[in-house]
């Protein structure tokens, strides 16, 4: 398939970019990154998702897929012929698609909230549900990965996607806030697959640096205190 | 809402007698579902939508979310919430993730998710756009009055709209045939006359082609029979409002 066939709108930060870049690594399946400029959108983008002009947008044979989770089931199921990324078991599918919904609705939202300006009492609060959390994570990857490497077993699947992608994030926010949110002594399991996630072939070239991620942190922090102009 | 007796009564008499005659590598264990569920919520509807389409037989317990039964705190411990689709004893949570399940483990028939990938791409954007914006747009018209009812109103019935859009002049969402975004929507049907009795207006005036495809539907067994009546659902409301000190 022609390079120009498969395209992904995205940006470096983006925890969601990062998973149709992955899937699409896990493919062998080559295709061109568009990136998208901090703070204004490109007429393709609004073209080619006008429900909520964001970021990620796969196009594929000129045909634009949106939201991560959507764009990677469809990755799986167009290069069937690669590795797959969700289990063929209905039950386990159905699992993997819990496990990845709880971590959208819930989960990460919580590590975003730290960073938000607030109190003390309310960033306490945020922490102990992400602790609790990355327990009930710790307790699912057990199940998944049944011993092996990856919560899809002995290669990274759906659910490693999904969380692994918060990593750059995490990271980011343990640094800004001088907090160990992933931690080995209460996730040992979390801890040993992040670290194999982080280094995987796939991973590497697109996960981004957390001191960057600190840095455009800051960035955006400055630009929303700053006086409109 | 089924009889449950048939699996019970295969369980205790039938299959212990077969198995005592040899029958044992012949018999084929009836699946056993169940499903945890509350009346009125639209998410346990799209459950009792799909295993109607499927024909699947199933024992539907009734939970009083005020005091949540044992087997609910222990099949969906995360979120403690209804739907539970239980199969043989394993949990599915979720109301869409149970739906992509049944369609998958019994797909012999009445296919629910398009084959083509694409296809399916665009059905899991759209009942994923109703998971986000419907239920808690429609809450707040509820909810609400005076002008923060009137703005949930415009941001409800805007979100019906693109929905309509997307419907175009198409019978169902997915085009000839009755699939998951018909089967995430309309549900809600079931309290639009709650919302517009709250909220003083018209959905049939504000989408009428909407309103064409909801009638469509409801043709449909497994739709009928899973929707409760839209004024049992109005009464329910008044109660909820009446218990939150909502006028």
């Amino acid at each position: 398939m022609a390079k120009t066939d498969v395209k992904v709108l995205g940006a470096w930060p983006s925890p969601f970019v990062m998973r149709p870049r992955i899937a699409l690594n896990l493919k062998s399946v080559e295709y061109e990154f568009l990136e998208e400029t901090f703070g204004s959108k490109s007429p393709l983008l609004l073209q080619s998702n006008p429900v909520y002009k964001k970021i990620p947008v796969l196009i594929h044979q000129d045909k634009p897929i949106c939201e991560s989770l959507i764009i990677v089931q469809y990755v799986d199921e167009v290069w069937a012929s690669g590795p797959s990324l969700l289990p063929s078991d209905p039950y386990d599918q159905a699992l993997a698609r819990f496990w990845a919904a709880y971590i959208d609705d819930k989960w990460f939202p919580s590590v975003r909230g730290i960073a938000l300006p607030q109190g003390e009492e309310g960033k306490a609060e945020l922490m102990v549900q992400v602790f609790e959390g990355l327990a009930l994570l710790e307790d699912a990857f057990d199940k998944c990965s049944q011993g092996k490497a990856f919560f899809g077993g002995d290669k990274i699947g759906y659910v490693d996607i999904a969380l692994g992608s918060f990593l750059g994030w995490l990271k980011a926010t343990e640094k800004m806030n001088n907090v160990k949110l992933l931690d080995e002594t209460k996730n040992p399991n979390l801890v040993g697959w992040a670290e194999r996630f982080c280094s995987h072939d796939a991973v590497r070239e697109v996960m981004p640096e957390t001191d960057k991620l600190v840095e455009f942190a800051k960035m955006l922090r400055a630009r929303f205190k700053a006086p409109a102009s | 809402m089924d009889n449950s007796l048939t699996p019970l009564v295969l369980k205790r008499l039938l299959v212990p007698t077969l198995l005592h005659l040899g029958f044992r590598k012949t018999l084929t264990m009836a699946d056993e579902v169940v499903l945890l569920d509350f009346w009125p919520s639209p998410f346990g509807m799209r459950v009792r939508i799909a295993l109607a389409e499927k024909g699947i037989k199933y024992e539907y317990k009734e939970e009083d979310l005020r005091n949540k039964s044992p087997l609910l705190l222990k099949m969906n411990p995360v979120h403690k919430q209804i739907p539970v689709l239980i199969h043989n004893g394993k949990p599915v949570n979720e109301s869409l993730i149970a739906v992509q399940y049944i369609d998958e483990v019994w797909k012999d028939k009445s296919p629910i998710l398009p084959s083509d990938p694409y296809q399916r791409a665009l059905a899991r954007f759209w009942a994923d756009y109703i998971d986000k914006k419907i239920y808690v747009s429609g809450k707040k018209v509820w909810q609400t009055k005076g002008e923060e009812q009137e703005e949930a109103k415009k941001e409800f019935i805007g979100h019906l709209k693109m929905l309509e859009g997307e419907l175009g002049d198409k019978a169902f969402f997915g085009g000839e045939c009755f699939g998951f975004v018909d089967v995430a929507l309309v549900p809600f049907y079931s309290w639009f006359y709650a919302y517009e009795t709250c909220g003083s207006f018209s959905i049939e005036a504000e989408c009428p082609k909407l309103m064409a495809w909801v009638k469509r539907c409801m043709q449909r067994d497994s739709v009928a029979k899973s929707l409760p009546d839209q004024h049992k659902v109005y009464d329910f409301v008044l109660q909820l409002k009446k218990k939150f000190g909502i006028e």
